[in-house]
């Protein structure tokens, strides 16, 4: 038989958080997970009074306690937050529509706005067209690339302070990881940062940058919050997928592994000038970019003109390469 | 006493787990009565019996991957002795995927 949760307040636990070990019930759960993200919004300074935030929804499991706990929140603390749901349809028949469905639950629930923005109507190109246009290879860039400048330009059209995502410990500590495997020093900066502000584009916040997935998988259970799982039919990110496992299997041995890699990035410290790039505006389409043209209008004219190579790989990578030649030092 | 010949079980899948299981989510099983069950060994049967596809996404060594949260009777697996649990008649064992896109 499981223990009594370890508040004493005389209910069965029904978990053991993996970030402390402790052995809660439901009740005290809820309680201490809704206040670290209190917390991480407090402290971060995440959001002023009188915001409206965007809160970047896909259906799937973050997301959802994203925008669950966000409303809670915001009407227990009164923070005077205006809530709307974003959505990006990026045109994977089987995949989005129906994720998308579960999104429209979401704002029918929390009785907030949903706006759904689609890479047709943003690029004139759907996932499914590039897909069968350059083939499974390659497919994730356009997609996360597309998605990332989406989710600004859907945030501009709205009108919001704020852009809220749901990354979760996990997913900043394999970020972490793939970062530094992949030697991208201005990513690796930016990655851990519970906000990110850049000229021109609006502020992303990251109020679940300190919640296990297993705590936001738990949480969705326990609350009943119905949400989206399946994979992406095309090509699920492989070398993601090879961070997380070995995160996982890491965590099994050393159960703050998570919060230490994470801890790691935020305390790294980059020689100024080492890989950061001045961050100005594309000067075709307007959104942030480091370079003159931004990797949106690169890959987008590839696909146009019948060049879908155009903006993968090679030259960005020798010029990443060539950076990190003349400053090799990463200083802690 | 009376002993039946069959010990019913339900198992659940969520979070995208139940992919793997032809998509169903639940799973009304009878175990043969005539040894004790932990979870360990309900592994090693489904593993041979009801997974349907790719069960390097499920299974890793005698355990599940990590990354798939295990319940039994709504309760975290890691408070219940996990492997070692000794399955009793009509226990929900649920297993929830997290390693599918948020
Ligand atoms: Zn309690
Ligand atoms: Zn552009």
């Amino acid at each position: 038989m499981p223990a009594l949760c370890k508040t004493n307040c005389g209910n069965k636990a029904k978990l053991k958080r993996p970030k402390t070990g402790d052995a809660l019930c439901k009740e005290c759960f809820f309680s201490a997970f809704e206040t670290e993200i209190h917390f991480t919004i407090t402290k971060g300074k995440l959001f002023q009074r009188g915001n409206t935030v965007a809160i970047a929804a896909s259906g799937g499991k973050d997301s959802t306690v994203l925008a669950y706990v966000l409303k809670l929140l915001n009407e227990k603390h009164d923070y005077g937050l205006k809530l709307v749901l974003l959505s990006i349809d990026e045109g994977i028949t089987g995949y989005r529509d129906d994720s998308l469905d579960t999104v429209k639950q979401n704002r029918d629930d929390y009785k907030m706005a949903l706006k759904v923005l689609s890479y047709e109507e943003l690029y004139g190109w759907t996932m499914d067209s590039i897909v069968k246009e350059i083939g499974k290879k390659n497919n994730c860039t356009f997609c996360g690339v597309f998605r990332r400048q989406a989710l600004d330009r859907g945030a501009a059209q709205l009108g919001v302070d704020v852009l809220a995502t749901g990354h979760n410990a996990d997913d900043i500590a394999e970020t972490v990881i793939m970062n530094v495997l992949r030697g991208d020093i201005a990513r690796l900066q930016r990655c851990t940062d519970v906000a990110t502000a850049s000229e021109g584009a609006i502020p992303r916040v990251k109020p679940l940058k300190y919640a296990y997935e297993k705590e936001i998988v738990m949480y969705a259970y326990f609350k009943q919050l119905v949400y989206f799982s399946t994979e992406c039919i095309y090509s699920p990110n492989a070398y993601r997928g090879y961070a997380r496992a070995f995160l996982k299997d890491l965590e099994k041995i050393r159960p703050t592994a998570i919060i230490d890699i994470i801890h790691s990035g935020e305390v790294l410290r980059v020689k100024e000038n080492v890989g950061t790039r001045e961050r100005g505006v594309c000067e075709r389409c307007g959104f942030v970019s480091s370079q003159k043209v931004c990797k949106a209008c690169v890959l987008l004219e590839g696909l146009n003109k019948g060049l879908p190579k155009l903006g993968i790989g090679k030259s960005s990578k020798v010029n990443k390469m060539r950076e990190m030649k003349m400053n090799p030092v990463v200083d802690f | 006493m009376m002993t039946s010949e069959c010990m019913p079980v339900t198992l659940e899948f969520g979070g995208g787990a139940e992919l793997l299981f032809n998509n169903l989510k639940e799973h009304e099983l009878q175990l043969p009565n005539s040894r004790i069950w932990t979870v360990r060994e309900l592994l090693i049967w489904m593993k041979d019996n009801l997974i349907a596809e790719r069960p390097d996404l499920f299974f890793h060594g005698d355990s599940v991957r990590p990354g798939i949260l295990v319940l039994v009777n709504e309760t975290d697996w890691e408070l219940m002795g996990e492997l070692e649990y000794e399955i009793q008649r009509k226990d929900k064992i649920m297993f929830i995927s997290t390693l599918h896109g948020g």
